[in-house]
C-alpha cells in the first residue's frame, strides 16, 4: 500500500479575479504524496498554501493542471471528473486553522454525523466518534456544544472529524495554531500515525518549526512556486 | 441524525418566537375564514330555525330579513285555506335600540304567533319558552340579559324567561323573541300624547268630512282606541310563513300563490338566497380576497424568514457540504425547519383561535372543511417558503466553510 501513489498533482496553477485584479496564487505546482506518507508544507503568509491545500481538496478547482486521488484523475483544470461530494465524503478528511464545527451540535455529534453521512447506524457512530474524542483527550466533553469548548478543545474534535471515516487522504491546514506545543505536537503525531497504520497520505500546512522530526517529506511554497525543502534533522526519505 | 431538530433545540428562543409570529398570522387568517362562516351561519340561521317552507312577504319586496316587509294579519287566514299549506304563522321582525342599564342594547325582535308558537322550537340554553301571551321574552344570551331580568320596551316591561345561545340576525344583532302581539305593541308604540293627538285629529277629519257632518255621532267614535275602529287598519306584520304538508307538491303550491298579485312568495331556499346573495356576497368577497392577501403576506413572511434562518446557517450548510453531505440531507434541514414552525404555528393559531374567538361580538365559526384547507395551504406555503432558502444553500460553495 505505501508504495502507491495517495495524491498526484500535476501543473496546477490558480489565478485569482482577472484584468488588473488578476493575482496568480500557484503555479505549475506537483507533488506526489503516497500512501503512508506525511508531509508538511510551509511557506510564508500568503505565499499559495492554502490554494494549493483546497485544490488537492477539491473545495476549489485549479485554473489548469490535474488532480489525482488513488490514481484517479478527479479534476481536469476546473473541471470535475466525477463526483467531488463523494470523493470529499469517503477519501478526504479535513482540518482548517479555525475549527469548523457545526454549532449546533455537540463534540461527538459532530464527529457522528460524517459517519452518518456515509451510512454508519447510529449506534456504531457514536460508539467510534466516542472512541476518536478519547484518542484525543476531549471525551469528557463530548456531549459539550462546541461553544462551550477552548479553542484548543475544538480543534481536536475537528481533528477526530477528519479521522471519522478513515479517509485515505488527509488535508490539513495549520490545525496546532490554536493548541500548546505539546498538543500541537500530539496532533502531529497523530496524523503521522493514521498515515503510517492506515497507510493515508497527509498533507498538513504548519509554521510549528519544533514538530518538522514527525514528517516524512517537507515542501516549501513561495510566491506560488512549490519545492522540496531540505530536512532539518536530515532525515531522509524512504523513497 | 435529525439536524433540523437539533438547530430547532439549540435556537429554542428564537424558533420559539417565529413560530409565535407566524401561528398568530395564520390565526387571523383563520379567524378571518371563520367570521364569514359565522356571518353566512347567522344570516341563514333564522330561517333555518323556524323552519317554515314558505314565506309570504309584501308584492314584490325581498323582506322580512333583506329589506322592510310588511302584510295585513289578516293573510294569515286566507294562507290556512290553501290547498298544501298548513300550519300558517304570523312573523313579525324588526330591530329596536334601547337603553338598558345605562348601556345601548340592540334587539332582533322576533313575534311568535301565539298560541301556536311559544318558541318550543328554540333550544334553550336556560329557562322556558313562552307560558303566557305577554310580557314574557326569550333572549339571546349575546344580549347579556340574564333570566328573570327585565328590559322596559315601549311602555311595558318584559320578562326574560328563556336563554337561546347563537340566536343572530343577519346583521349580528341578537335575537328577543315575544309574542306577536308584544312585538307590535313595541314596534308601534306611540305615546299618550301622541295617541290624544291623534285622536283630535281624527275628530278634525271626521268634521270636514260629509260623513261626519251627516252622522255627528260617529265622532264620538273617534276618541276609541283604534284597534276597536273597524275604518281604521290592524297594524301590520312582517310576513306570513307556512308548512307545506307531507305529500303536497310545493312546486304546485308556488305557482297557486303566484297568481296572488298582492303579495310575494318565496321557497326557504329562496330566502336565504336572498340574504346570501344580498349583503353576505359581498362579505364573502371582501373576507375572501383579504384571507387571500394574507396568505401570500404569510408565505412572504416565512419564506423572509427561512431566508435569513438559512443565512446564518450558511457556514454549516458549507461544511456539510465539505463532508460531503448529499443534498438532500441540506434540503431536509431547511424543509424540516420551515415544516416545523408551518405546522406548529398552525397549531398555535388553533389553540389561540378557540380561546379568542369566542370573545369576538360575532360569531367565529371554525368549521372541519376550512380548517382542513387552511392545514394544506399552510404545507404548501412551508414548502414553498423554503424554496428560497433551498435556492441559496444549494449555491453555497463548500469553499465557505473556510472563511
Ligand atoms: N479567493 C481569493 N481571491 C483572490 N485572491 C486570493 C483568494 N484566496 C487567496 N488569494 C490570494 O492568493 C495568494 C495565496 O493565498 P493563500 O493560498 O491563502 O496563501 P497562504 O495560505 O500561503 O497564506 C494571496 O496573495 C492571496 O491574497
Ligand atoms: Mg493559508
Amino acid at each position: 500500500m505505501s508504495e502507491s501513489l495517495a495524491i498526484v498533482t500535476e501543473g496546477l496553477s490558480k489565478i485569482y479575479g482577472s484584468g488588473n485584479t488578476e493575482v496568480v496564487a500557484m503555479r505549475d505546482a506537483s507533488v506526489e504524496v503516497k500512501h503512508g506518507e506525511v508531509v508538511a508544507l510551509l511557506g510564508p503568509s500568503g505565499s499559495g498554501k492554502s490554494t494549493f491545500l483546497t485544490a488537492v481538496g477539491l473545495i476549489n478547482p485549479p485554473t489548469t493542471g490535474r488532480v489525482l486521488i488513488n490514481g484517479e484523475v478527479v479534476m481536469d483544470g476546473p473541471r470535475a471528473m466525477t463526483s467531488l461530494r463523494r470523493f470529499r465524503r469517503r477519501e478526504i478528511g479535513y482540518v482548517f486553522q479555525k475549527s469548523n464545527l457545526i454549532p449546533f451540535l455537540s463534540a461527538v455529534e459532530n464527529v457522528q454525523i460524517v459517519m452518518e453521512i456515509n451510512g454508519s447506524g447510529a449506534a456504531e457512530g457514536r460508539r467510534r466518534a466516542l472512541d476518536l474524542l478519547e484518542e484525543l483527550g476531549v471525551r469528557d466533553r463530548a456531549d459539550n456544544l462546541p461553544s462551550m469548548l477552548s479553542g484548543g478543545q475544538q480543534q481536536r474534535v475537528a481533528v477526530a472529524r477528519a479521522l471519522a471515516n478513515h479517509p485515505s487522504i488527509i488535508l490539513a491546514d495549520e490545525p496546532t495554531a490554536a493548541l500548546d506545543s505539546s498538543r500541537g505536537r500530539q496532533v502531529m503525531e497523530l496524523f503521522a500515525q493514521v498515515a503510517h497504520d492506515h497507510g493515508a497520505g497527509v498533507i498538513v500546512v504548519t509554521h510549528d518549526q519544533r514538530a518538522l522530526d514527525v514528517f516524512d517529506t517537507l515542501y516549501e511554497m513561495e510566491d506560488g512556486l512549490i519545492g522540496r525543502a531540505e530536512h532539518p534533522e536530515g532525515k531522509r526519505v524512504k523513497y | 441524525m435529525n439536524l433540523a431538530a437539533k438547530d430547532i433545540r439549540h435556537n429554542v428562543g428564537r424558533f420559539g418566537l417565529t413560530t409565535i409570529g407566524i401561528g398568530m398570522l395564520l390565526m387571523v387568517v383563520m379567524g378571518m375564514g371563520g367570521i364569514y362562516r359565522g356571518i353566512e351561519a347567522d344570516a341563514t340561521l333564522l330561517i333555518d330555525e323556524v323552519g317554515a317552507d314558505i314565506w309570504v312577504v309584501q308584492k314584490d319586496t325581498r323582506g322580512p330579513f333583506a329589506e322592510i316587509s310588511r302584510v295585513p294579519s289578516n293573510l294569515l287566514y286566507r294562507l290556512e285555506a290553501v290547498q298544501g299549506l298548513s300550519n300558517a304563522r304570523e312573523f313579525v321582525f324588526h330591530t329596536v335600540q334601547r337603553e338598558h342599564d345605562g348601556r345601548a342594547l340592540r334587539i332582533a325582535i322576533i313575534g311568535l304567533s301565539w298560541p301556536r308558537d311559544k318558541g318550543a322550537w328554540l333550544v334553550l340554553t336556560e329557562g322556558r319558552p313562552l307560558l303566557q301571551n305577554h310580557y314574557e321574552m326569550i333572549a339571546d344570551e349575546s344580549l347579556g340579559l340574564r333570566l328573570g331580568e327585565k328590559v322596559q320596551l315601549a311602555k311595558e316591561s318584559y320578562e326574560v324567561v328563556g336563554i337561546t345561545s347563537s340566536m343572530m340576525s343577519a346583521a349580528g344583532d341578537g335575537l328577543g323573541f315575544v309574542t306577536v302581539a308584544d312585538a307590535q305593541a313595541i314596534q308601534f308604540d306611540t305615546s299618550g300624547e301622541a295617541l290624544r293627538l291623534e285622536r283630535a285629529a281624527r275628530k278634525i277629519r271626521g268634521e270636514d268630512s260629509e260623513i261626519g257632518a251627516n252622522m255627528p255621532i260617529l265622532l264620538d267614535q273617534a276618541n276609541r282606541p283604534s284597534m276597536e275602529i273597524p275604518a281604521l287598519s290592524r297594524p301590520q306584520i312582517s310576513a306570513v310563513m307556512a308548512s307545506v304538508e307531507a305529500g303536497a307538491d310545493i312546486d304546485q303550491v308556488m305557482e297557486n300563490l303566484s297568481g296572488w298579485s298582492d303579495v310575494s312568495v318565496f321557497t326557504r331556499q329562496g330566502q336565504r338566497d336572498l340574504l346570501l346573495k344580498g349583503s353576505v356576497e359581498k362579505v364573502r368577497q371582501q373576507i375572501g380576497l383579504f384571507r387571500i392577501l394574507l396568505t401570500i403576506i404569510a408565505a412572504i413572511i416565512m419564506a423572509l424568514i427561512l431566508y435569513t434562518l438559512t443565512l446564518d446557517k450558511i457556514h454549516t450548510i458549507a461544511l456539510l457540504k465539505l463532508v460531503g453531505a448529499p443534498n438532500s440531507k441540506i434540503l431536509g434541514l431547511i424543509m424540516q425547519e420551515s415544516l416545523f414552525i408551518g405546522v406548529l404555528g398552525y397549531g398555535i393559531a388553533y389553540l389561540l383561535g378557540q380561546r379568542i374567538f369566542p370573545n369576538f361580538p360575532r360569531r367565529v365559526i371554525l368549521i372541519n372543511d376550512d380548517l382542513v384547507q387552511l392545514g394544506l395551504i399552510v404545507i404548501v406555503i412551508s414548502v414553498v417558503a423554503s424554496f428560497l432558502g433551498i435556492w441559496k444553500a444549494m449555491r453555497v460553495s463548500p469553499n465557505e466553510a473556510l472563511s
